[in-house]
């Protein structure tokens, strides 16, 4: 069983529509026992990062996530709020990944929200980060097209798994023992993300 | 680097795709899910879906059809067509669309965009403007380019983006239907004028407008319905050619 974690931001249904195509069984919920007994866990999430952490918080939700021990995934803003803290309303956020989140720099012919597919890549170190597989990318080559919508993002650190550049280079996947991030979402994009999300379920 | 969108539109009538033929291998080509999922398939970026149905029946059976969408096409989707209040958007969101478009229903009352924006973020409105050129002035038309309006196109889009607008999807209705291409000039200067991105739309006849508008127009993306629809640039050729001329598409 899979947990997608409900914490009343906004439309949960693409990535509910993404889990259905794949056939994977969930629940919506944000009742921490069932979240804790759950194979794999998602946190999906759209809005603002400073509402987004008190919401986890009035649940309860913001001491349970980083103890989890099962597979957990967070997408977007979900994975923005297992950083450290977020420039987004200044929010202090979970702490599970070494990265801080910030506002992307925009400038001439850099639009922001940066919206749309854009490139991954995880081979060669790119920007001095010590590349590791991750088994989220099994059956896929670096360099694959993700699509994004996002004004914020997760800085380079130690749990970078992956990089994409807009302006300047940003964590698009994020990895620490069992917790997960994507800055992308894998349920709007086409065959490569739904490839993801099923080397995600198969953890 | 960000790759430079292909959009394919799809008309939708009661329900049916209006346009759509020449498919090999579809089930149902009147069927929008199918088409649709066909055209993700090929490598489509986005996909978009608008209503003209006159009636309300026909707009009752639109919603459905966007679950349906949702349900089935792994691809952002963008969904439009008469929609003129915050809870029309509020409809569409529910059933998993991820960006509607406003037209005439914005120009006649401008505040339906901050609206929106305000309650469901501002990627997730499209303001599209249809325009034509009268004694050299771009005037911004409705209900299908039918009517002129009081406003002008640089001033109206950039007020949409003030006012919360994601993105312009902008159609002029001298080149629309046309196939001799779109008026590159004018969209470079759309592109001078705003922070956020214009999808260009509407007088397609070839690769060759497209790699303009995309280029020399500096749009962010090209929609376009009947050289999908008729088969007659198939999306992977499209985007072969495009990869070849040095435009940066996913392939």
């Amino acid at each position: 069983m899979i947990a997608v974690i409900d914490y009343d931001t906004g439309n949960l249904r693409s990535v509910e529509n993404a889990l259905r195509r794949l056939g994977g069984e969930f629940v919506v919920t944000d009742n921490p026992a069932v979240i804790r007994s759950a194979d794999h866990v998602l946190l999906p999430g759209v809005g603002e990062a400073s509402s987004a952490m008190a919401k986890l918080r009035e649940r309860g939700l913001a001491e349970v996530i980083p103890t989890l021990t099962q597979p957990v995934l967070g997408i977007c803003i979900g994975m923005q709020l297992m950083c450290r803290r977020s420039e987004e309303g200044d929010a202090e956020c979970l702490g599970i990944f070494g990265a801080d989140v910030l506002k992307l720099p925009g400038g001439e012919a850099l639009k922001v929200p940066h919206m749309g597919w854009d490139t991954v890549k995880w081979d060669g170190a790119p920007e001095g980060v010590s590349a590791r597989p991750s088994p989220l990318f099994n059956g896929l080559e670096s360099g694959a097209y993700l699509y994004y919508v996002h004004s914020y993002a997760p800085t380079l650190c130690g749990d970078t798994v992956a990089v994409t550049s807009y302006g300047v280079p940003f964590s698009a996947v994020l990895q620490r023992d069992y917790f997960f991030g994507t800055q992308f979402h894998p349920e709007k994009s086409g065959a490569m993300g739904e490839r993801i999300l099923k080397n995600f379920l198969e953890l | 680097m960000l790759a430079k969108r292909i959009i394919p539109c799809l008309d939708i009538k009661d329900g049916k795709t209006v346009k759509g033929i020449n498919f090999l291998g579809l089930k149902d080509v009147g069927d929008p899910v199918e088409l649709g999922r066909k055209y993700a398939e090929e490598g489509a970026d986005e996909l978009v879906y608008l209503d003209i149905s006159a009636t309300n029946e026909g707009r009752k059976t639109f919603a459905e059809l966007v679950t349906r969408i949702a349900e089935n096409i792994n691809i952002p989707f963008t969904v439009g067509g008469g929609l003129s209040s915050l809870e029309d958007a509020g409809v569409l969101l529910r059933a998993g669309a991820d960006k509607v478009t406003v037209n005439s229903a914005a120009v006649r009352r401008p505040e339906l965009i901050d609206e929106i924006a305000a309650k469901y973020g501002n990627q997730f409105v499209v303001v599209a403007i249809d325009a034509k050129q009268i004694d050299g002035r771009w005037v911004v038309t409705t209900n299908g380019g039918k009517k002129p309006s009081e406003r002008e196109l640089f001033t109206w889009a950039r007020e949409a983006q003030e006012r919360g607008a994601g993105e312009i999807l902008f159609t002029s209705m001298d080149h629309d239907g046309t196939k001799n291409g779109y008026p590159c000039e004018t969209f470079a200067r759309l592109a001078d004028l705003l922070s956020i991105p214009v999808i260009a739309s509407g007088g397609a006849g070839s690769v060759q407008d497209i790699a303009d508008v995309l280029t020399r127009g500096r749009a962010d993306a090209a929609l376009a319905a009947s050289i999908f629809h008729y088969g007659e640039i198939p999306i992977p050729v499209l985007k072969r050619e495009l990869h070849k001329m040095n435009i940066n598409v996913r392939l």
